[in-house]
């Protein structure tokens, strides 16, 4: 112990006791092993790791059917399947995809194995509404899975009226499962902002949290506020279409409008829902393979706040074509480039962080320089399409799915794998092997920039989303596009079989980063009440490492 | 998750869950969680305001001529009864501060009663709009209003007086669950109170709603 490491004093820490009580106390995973044990649980760590089951499942599922898009666009005209299909192959992509993995992921995995950790609690303030989010979710899963798996539905994943209105297929189910999902959303988000509020331990003010936690607060507010609009929404389609309501349906008086708008006041925070949790997450992580206090904190806490309140008044750039005026476009345009700004200072910080700092190029640290291109590359498109002019032009072609694949799914993805290997060790308290490691992250951002760089071509050059077939011209790009989605594929299989490989036969660590986040403080994997012995003292900032070069040669100690 | 356990008989007590500080924390976090689903609560209806504003923005006439349709008396009492019930909700919150369980039971079913009357009184509403045809949407058949936009205004009554309806069924079942222990446990004292107040808070909801739907749709 050296006196430079305040941190780690006697008695703060009991994760430093730990290496004396190694295997004496049990730790979450094997404190009861029976299924019940595990199915009743109101454990925040243990519903964090089944909420990780769940949602692998899911995300191998949607991944699925995104290949099967890509084998599909292979060839100019029909492939491996005939239109119908093809509609509703790309629906149960998105709406598996949005709903069942990219919204829940990170908070309800990561948030709910963390944030009691970070805020030094003994779980969260609802333990048991906790668990019930769990089975709120797999019950709105199973409902949509179940309408997706009776005949499907072809409205993609916006559901837009009146065509979600009138479709034979079974909208009705799907929807209602979303509404179930969204409910999930909000117990969750009640959940965190509660626990933010009211269980953070003695010492850890509100500016002393960890930037994962103020993440996870901005996003919790976000999750509160836009889902109850969305839930009466898919209410109300879901009347519509089993009683002819005519609530968006033109031939009835109704307006599709409307239902654009209400739709997109959810859809668009939505977007932060899934993308902000992933800002956290790179705040934790460039901190500490930078061994650097975070660049800036109030900066980057602030501007999760600021992102989570603009977001609200951004939703009017998915209507730029809808008929809306064009003041309204020009003044919903400006409204969506000031989450560039907020964005933009997060990743001054970032980078402010790792210059000077001692950079350790771990696993975690490989997927954040991924995320680092893919959030200002998707950003400034981003900026782009929010330019009214620009986006009549690229409205509903390739250019804009390529934009929120790299921003949504580029940012959240690269957010979600570096928070795994990040965590891994955490959750297991098991190491996986780093060179594997670091060659999938490597064939994964090749990959998906092989995937989505062509489509922002094909799309400039005019290709529209959704279509089956395009003409023949637009081929070689979505044969490179297609050939990307397989490198892609390829490096999550190398994941899979290296992560489970580690999670059986890996080497027992407590902390291998040497990490100064609140949550280290305790064993890996931490016990059922987070922490055995005295409650835990925080002396110092979350993001603390005294000086780059001394915390490298004294890590041994922690 | 509850630590101790009150059986019937022993002294009344509050709960402390392990996993909270103290019982102040534990009571604020509770009351927070409340205001925030509260918050969705209003939100969600937020959406159908938003519907109605667009709406009647569009159908000026037929929105007046429909509103006026409406069984006004109807509506009036169903407004007192459920005011009434708020304060009865609120006299057994009152009650169960000071340990009276066996009031603050009573309470509790005198605004079960209320809720009771406020969906019979609703019932024959509905039954009356069943008869004569104002439905929404493509099961309008009244002859009474003829103008484009009547089954729209219809369609948002329904779509928001069900919600609504859905809501006081759902505030009943909570309010139940109370009487019963109020009854049953009596445990209700002056530190051990929350679950009467969370519940009666839900129902102060459910009456704020239905004050700004009353006049959106009757009066207006």
């Amino acid at each position: 112990m050296t006196p430079s490491s305040s941190i780690a004093a006697p008695g703060a820490v009991p994760g430093h006791e730990a290496h004396d009580d190694h295997g004496h106390h049990p730790s979450y995973l094997t404190d009861g092993t029976t299924v019940k044990s595990w199915l009743l649980t109101v454990d925040h760590k243990r519903i964090g790791i089944m909420y990780l089951a769940w949602i692998l499942l899911f995300f191998l599922v949607g991944g699925i059917f995104a290949l099967l898009i890509r084998i599909e666009l292979l060839t100019p005209g029909p492939t491996i399947m005939d239109a119908m299909t093809y509609n509703r192959v790309f629906t149960l992509h998105g709406v598996v995809m949005i709903f069942l993995f990219m919204i829940p992921a990170i908070p309800s995995v990561f948030g709910n194995f963390l944030l009691p950790l970070m805020l030094g609690a003994k779980d969260v303030a609802f333990p048991r509404l906790n668990l019930l989010s769990l089975y709120v979710y797999l019950a709105g899963a199973g409902f949509a899975l179940w309408g997706m798996l009776n005949g499907g539905l072809d409205t993609g994943w916006t559901f837009y009226t009146p065509y979600s209105a009138h479709t034979t297929t079974t909208v009705a189910p799907v929807l209602f499962g979303a509404f179930i999902i969204g409910f999930s959303s909000i117990l969750t988000g009640m959940n965190f902002i509660v626990t933010t509020h009211t269980m953070r331990a003695p010492g850890i003010t509100w500016f002393k949290m960890p930037l994962m936690v103020w993440a996870l607060y901005a996003t919790s507010c976000i999750q509160v506020l836009a889902t109850p609009v969305i839930g009466l929404l898919l209410l109300l389609v879901t009347a519509e279409n089993l009683f002819s309501l005519g609530m968006f349906d033109v031939a009835r008086g109704g307006d599709p409008v409307l239902f654009q708008h209400l739709f997109w006041f959810y859809s668009h925070p939505a977007v932060y829902i899934m993308v902000l949790p992933a800002f956290g997450v790179m705040s934790e992580v460039v901190s500490t393979f930078s061994r650097k206090n975070i660049f800036g904190y109030r900066a980057v806490a602030y501007s999760s706040v600021g992102i989570a309140f603009v977001g609200f008044f951004a939703w009017g750039h998915h209507m730029f074509v809808s008929g809306q005026s064009t003041f309204n476009a020009g003044v919903f345009g400006v409204l969506s480039m000031l989450v560039g700004v907020f964005t933009a200072i997060k990743v001054f910080n970032w980078v402010g962080t790792v210059y000077k700092g001692a950079v350790e190029f771990s696993t975690p640290f490989a997927y954040f320089c991924g995320f680092l291109f893919f959030t200002v590359f998707g950003g400034m498109t981003g900026i782009a399409v929010a330019t009214v002019s620009l986006d009549v032009a690229w409205h509903d072609t390739y250019f804009v799915v390529a934009h929120f694949h790299f921003i949504m799914v580029g940012a959240t993805i690269m957010a979600f794998l570096a928070a795994l290997h990040y965590w891994f060790p955490k959750m297991f308290g098991k190491m996986y092997h780093e060179g594997w490691g670091l060659v999938s992250a490597a064939l994964i951002i090749l990959g998906f920039n092989a995937t989505f760089i062509p489509q922002f071509l094909v799309g400039n050059a005019g290709m529209p989303r959704r279509y089956y077939e395009y003409p023949e011209r637009f081929q070689a790009l979505n044969v490179a596009s297609t050939a990307g989605a397989s490198l892609l594929a390829f490096g999550f299989i190398i994941i899979a079989i290296y992560l489970t490989y580690a999670l059986i036969y890996g080497e027992r660590v407590d902390n291998p980063w040497h990490s100064k986040g609140y949550e280290w403080l305790t064993h890996s994997p931490p016990p059922t009440h987070n922490f055995i012995g005295p409650q835990p003292t925080y002396p110092e900032e979350p993001h603390f490492y005294v000086d780059p070069k001394k915390a490298q040669g004294e890590v041994s100690d922690v | 998750m509850s630590s101790a356990h009150v059986t019937p008989g022993s002294v009344p007590g509050p709960k402390l869950a392990a996993h909270f500080a103290s019982l102040e924390v534990q009571k604020h976090a509770a009351r927070l969680g409340m205001w925030l689903f509260l918050a969705t609560e209003i939100l969600l209806f937020a959406g159908l305001f938003a519907c109605y504003a667009a709406y009647r923005f569009l159908f000026p006439e037929a929105w007046a001529a429909s509103s006026r349709s409406l069984d006004l008396t109807m509506g009036t009492i169903n407004t007192v009864v459920l005011i009434t019930s708020s304060f009865t909700a609120a006299m057994a919150v009152h009650y169960a501060k000071e340990g009276k369980n066996k009031m603050v039971g009573h309470m509790n079913v005198l605004t079960l009663l209320m809720a009771v009357g406020f969906l019979v009184i609703k019932f024959f509403e509905y039954k009356h709009k069943f008869h004569i045809g104002t439905l929404p949407g493509r099961y309008y058949f009244y002859e009474g209003i003829q103008l484009p936009g009547a089954p729209m205004y219809f369609s948002v009554y329904f779509a928001s007086t069900a919600l609504h309806a859905l809501h006081v069924v759902i505030g009943m079942t909570v309010l139940a669950f109370a009487t019963v222990r109020a009854y049953r446990v009596g445990d209700f004292s002056a530190n051990n109170y929350t679950q009467v107040e969370l519940g009666s808070m839900y129902w102060h909801l459910v009456d704020l709603v239905w004050i700004f739907l009353f006049p959106m749709l009757y009066l207006v």
